[in-house]
């Protein structure tokens, strides 16, 4: 099993020819969901694919993996077009993606069942795949009496036992708790490193930062609408990497800065790296901005924390200090710098005189602070306003909106959007959202009516 | 439509958004298929039919018990294949997608008892001069009576099978043959286990009816139980009724602890959550089947090595098949023009069939449509006090067991059997009972109605109030609200998403049992109503098709009609404002 991985050939294994994804609509646009993106994976190597919720991350790995086919350019396997050759790949899926019907005996001879491997050899490779990852002895039991991390295990172990030429893996690790992640992670390594596996090229997804200098040979960032590579870079310090080191440091700023200004093409990279290629930013006109799904609450939070921290604070240290995922503190930073409560400089989280006064203020001032920031400038706050303003009835079917906003995003991009909308519309009282009709409301106009109601009674 | 697991549910309301059109195509299709039965059965008719002496003597019920539960058992296989077939092509063929499944909603609003006559004398007609020809024509009937809930079951689960599994089979090369056994079938299980329950049950409401039945002037026969507990009534014997209902209680309770109960213990394993939860349903037969020394041998040596053939014979295949695709790009499109060709002609013919049973309809006279619509009115009425009466009692009845956890696992069961006993059995019964204390079918028929459907209603109650959370109902006890405020605020919102599946239910079964309880032959003479049930059972009886279709039109319109105004709605709403998570 331990045969020589790395013999000459660098040859690419998958290569992206400008893969883009999209989806028609009934109108004339289209949403696309990733731009023209060429892309290579050779051996030896780990990619991590980092980026924004929204930016196409599973995507891009759904189409590098042959699972979902492009809807223009192609995907090539050692040259020849993905879907007229067996391909030899696995993923490890965030969900883990067991069949909690099957025993994990059962759930790794799965994959070999389909290849139509016979039962004792099936068994044999099976019986060693579970013992490299460390789950002898429990062959018999069922996923569901296992915890998370043994069941990723057991997603593991039915990715490798066909001795994929490319793994990949989708989130692998953040489903689980923090001690369990880092301890997969490092074992990860250990099979890689010492060629346990004969893997020639990991794939991973990931939107922790921390996890892919750590892990990865090379990083993608993506950004989003459409997703596209902001930057493409090799890391080169050793293994096992330390967190606390400046190198190791300096390439999770440099990516925080990357992330934290989706408006500019990165310019300086990390002290130590030459970067592969540099995109052109795809960026179409959008007439809405992205409301960022941030919880008027969090971004109190966020500025009370910043006013601590003097004002100032960098983005990367906030996120240690909450134990946040980038995933989850930056809505909060966006919503913050869209309503012009704070700048972000170099990474750095400023709070500016606006952001101070809110913070500052008591629950009811907060509310007006929040909704004359929310009217100067967010689009869709003020076309919901003006709307309910201007009809007599001062209600306005959810459709209405919809309909604006499908043409710019996804279906379920559209319902994310209003329902952060109608949180944040609910929050400052401009408005309110009749769930049960389906309709946005004006708050007056429903209290009038209630009273109205309420005094015929 | 709502996910409820553990509930007895059968008329299921799907979630639609097809244009009329659709339904136009569905209605086509089901008056073709009406005529293309009825056209088969005229053409043969003139083949002799077999009349059966049915005995009396208890020594008989044995074998008559056996030849019901095989019909029973073949109708549920062909049920299970058919529905597992149908839901399979439904999920999987976008084109057909909406038009099945607008199909199966428009299926299970018609009254089986409707196709008694032509599906009979069809497969009489087709294999003529035998008892194998009635035969089929019961075991065809008890098919289209528990079909449709669990094709929509295995349908829907299908639908609702994560990504993330579908990717796992998709990356590691399943062929289909795998990917059906490792997580199709088993992600469906429980689904159509619960369904299958139910169909089962519905499958022996009518075949109690369907043993014995006259069409024109002919009486046809079967042997069984049905036919036994009939021939009993009628000859006023009430030792043979009696033997006749003690022996479909052992038969109910048989299947319960031999069948179902080790069924759901065996499903538990099916059950997609993270978590493993104890078990609260034991099952010794389970138990003795799982630790079998003997069956594990004949399993080893029989079905193990079979097995891995086919995996093997399929993975090759599956191999195969990607330079296959590549090399031969005519061979699809020569497929797809036959298709196209077939397709049709199909069509033509269904248009064809579809005009000539319009041709039927115009033979009705314009009075029978007066009796028609005042028929549908009754019974319309009928159903749905038969819904209020049993709302009424099993709501605070079922709140109660429910809020006793220690009842509720008792009573549970034992009511799961209850609703499993085809209430067919003691019309006879209870309608002589009637006839003594002078009470019509018009308004006895409502309890014959009641005495199927109620059960349901309570089955679902007790479900919905055990599922109220019990912080709920502190809060409540800790602010002291009043009897009206707890049922307001807390129960009825609390139980509302099971009370619209065991409505929806109930109103189904309430439907289909007005064709018998509104007219009923006893003793040589026959109690009839006004009603919708009423003229098509005499239709039926009586041979006049043009009737019987129009009848059985009105009944699944009102059916569907209901369905979309009323239970649709109530769907959502238990969907969205009273979703319990």
């Amino acid at each position: 099993m331990a045969e020589p991985r790395f013999h000459a050939d660098t040859e690419t294994i998958i290569r992206a020819e400008g893969v883009e994804k999209f989806y028609a609509q009934p109108s004339e646009n289209r949403i696309q969901v990733i731009a023209p993106t060429d892309l290579s994976i050779v051996p030896g190597e780990i990619v991590a694919l980092l980026g924004p919720s929204g930016s196409g991350k599973s995507t891009l790995l759904r189409m590098l993996s042959g699972l979902s086919a492009p809807s223009a350019g192609q995907v090539l396997w050692h040259g020849k077009p993905i879907g007229s050759v067996q391909i030899n790949v696995s993923i490890v899926f965030q969900s883990f993606a067991l069949f909690p019907w099957l025993t994990v005996l059962e759930n790794v001879e799965a994959p070999l069942k389909a290849r139509g491997i016979e039962p004792d050899e099936r068994r044999e490779s099976s019986m060693r795949i579970l013992d490299t990852v460390g789950l002898d002895g429990f062959q018999a039991a069922y996923p569901k009496e296992l915890s998370g991390g043994m069941r990723q295990r057991v997603g593991f172990a039915r990715a490798l036992v066909v001795e994929p030429e490319v793994l990949f893996m989708d989130e692998p690790f953040s489903a689980l708790d923090v001690l369990t992640a880092e301890n997969l992670r490092s074992e990860l390594m250990e099979l890689w490193q010492k060629k346990t596996i004969p893997t020639k090229s990991i794939f991973l997804v990931t939107h922790n930062i921390e996890e892919a200098v750590l892990l990865a040979d090379r990083i993608i960032v993506l950004g989003r609408n459409p997703g596209h590579i902001r930057t493409d870079f090799k890391v080169t310090l050793e293994h096992a990497r330390d967190r606390k080191a400046a190198p190791f440091t300096n390439i999770v700023d440099y990516i925080y800065k990357v992330l934290t200004r989706p408006d500019v093409v990165p310019a300086t990279e990390p002290d130590h790296q030459h970067p592969a290629s540099r995109p052109v930013r795809d960026q179409r006109q959008m007439k809405y901005e992205t409301l960022p799904h941030a919880r008027p609450g969090g971004i109190a939070g966020l500025l009370e924390l910043l006013i601590d921290h003097k004002g100032r604070a960098d983005i990367y240290r906030l996120a240690d200090d909450l134990a946040f995922e980038i995933d989850d503190l930056f809505p909060i930073v966006e919503a913050a710098q869209l309503l012009d409560f704070l700048r972000v400089e170099e990474g750095d989280a400023v709070i500016t005189a606006a952001g101070h006064e809110y913070a500052e203020s008591e629950i009811l001032r907060q509310k007006e602070l929040f909704r004359k920031a929310a009217i100067d400038h967010v689009l869709l706050l003020r076309q919901i306003t003006r709307a309910l303003e201007n009809k007599s009835d001062h209600t306005v079917p959810e459709e209405f909106f919809l309909d604006m906003l499908d043409e710019q995003f996804s279906e379920e991009e559209t319902r994310r959007q209003l329902e952060t909308a109608i949180n944040w519309g609910r929050y400052t009282e401009l408005f309110d959202y009749d769930a049960a009709r389906r309709r946005f409301v004006l708050p007056e106009a429903e209290e009038t009516a209630e009273s109205v109601e309420e005094e015929a009674s | 439509m709502i996910k409820i697991d553990h509930t007895f549910a059968r008329s299921l309301v799907p979630e639609r958004t097809w244009p009329v059109f659709l339904d136009l195509v569905v209605a086509a299709f089901c008056l073709a298929g009406f005529y293309a039965v009825i056209f088969v059965a005229r053409y043969w008719f003139s083949s002799p039919v077999p009349e059966v002496v049915i005995s009396r003597s208890p020594s008989a019920l044995p074998l008559y018990a056996f030849y019901s539960i095989v019909r029973t058992v073949a109708a549920y296989f062909l049920s299970l294949i058919f529905a597992v077939g149908y839901g399979y092509i439904a999920a999987y063929n976008k084109r057909v997608e909406s038009l099945m499944i607008a199909a199966l909603d428009i299926l299970q609003s018609i009254p089986v008892l409707s196709f008694l006559p032509g599906v009979m004398l069809a497969m009489i007609a087709l294999i003529p001069g035998r008892q194998l020809g009635i035969e089929l024509g019961a075991i065809v009937l008890i098919f289209t009576g528990q079909v449709w809930n669990m094709a929509f079951s295995f349908y829907s689960s299908l639908k609702s099978i994560p990504r993330e599994l579908r990717e796992a089979c998709a990356i590691n090369r399943f062929s289909a043959w795998q990917r059906f056994w490792q997580l199709e079938l088993p992600f469906s299980a429980i689904g159509l286990i619960w369904n299958s329950m139910v169909s089962v049950a519905a499958g022996w409401f009518i075949l109690v009816v369907c043993e014995m039945f006259p069409v024109g002037t002919r009486h046809f026969r079967l042997p069984g139980l049905g036919s036994y507990l009939q021939t009993a009534a009628n000859n006023g014997d009430t030792a043979a009724t009696i033997y006749g209902i003690i022996t479909m209680m052992v038969i109910i309770v048989l299947t319960d602890q031999l069948v179902w109960r080790p069924l759901i213990v065996w499903s538990d394993k099916f059950k997609f959550e993270n978590t493993d939860s104890g078990s609260r349903v034991t099952s010794p037969v389970l138990h003795l089947l799982r630790n079998s020394t003997a069956l594990a041998w004949v399993q080893e040596r029989t079905l193990a090595p079979l097995g891995e053939r086919i995996y093997r014979a399929f993975a090759h295949r599956k191999e195969h098949q990607v330079a296959d695709v590549i090399s031969q790009p005519g061979a699809r499109r020569v497929a797809s023009f036959s298709t196209i060709v077939l397709a049709f002609f199909a069509a033509a013919a269904v248009l064809v069939a579809a005009v000539k049973a319009l041709g039927l309809l115009r033979q009705v006279p314009g009075s029978d449509y007066l009796l028609l619509f005042e028929g549908a009115g009754a019974t319309f009425l009928r159903v749905n006090a038969a819904l209020l009466i049993s709302s009424l009692w099993t709501i605070p009845v079922g709140v109660a067991i429910g809020f006793n956890p220690r009842i509720a696992r008792v009573l549970q069961p034992l009511i799961q059997m209850v609703a499993s006993f085809p209430a067919t059995v003691f019309y006879p019964i209870i309608i002589l009972g009637f006839l003594r204390i002078g009470v019509g079918l018009g308004i006895g028929s409502v309890g014959l109605m009641l005495l199927g459907t109620q059960w349901y209603v309570l089955f679902n109650v007790i479900a919905g109030a055990m599922a109220i959370p019990s912080e709920m109902r502190e809060v409540a006890d800790l602010f002291h609200f009043g009897t009206v405020q707890r049922w307001k605020t807390v129960i009825l919102p609390g139980i509302f998403p099971y009370l619209v599946t065991g409505l929806v239910t109930a109103s189904g079964g309430a439907w289909n049992a007005s064709i018998i309880a509104e007219y009923f032959h006893l003793r040589e003479q026959t109690l009839t109503t006004v009603g919708l049930g009423a003229q098509i059972s005499a239709a039926s009886d009586s041979g006049n098709f043009g009737v019987l279709l129009m009848a059985t039109i009105i009944m699944a319109t009102m059916v569907v009609t209901v369905n979309r105004l009323l239970w649709r709605r109530m769907y959502r709403l238990a969907e969205t404002k009273y979703r319990l998570d």
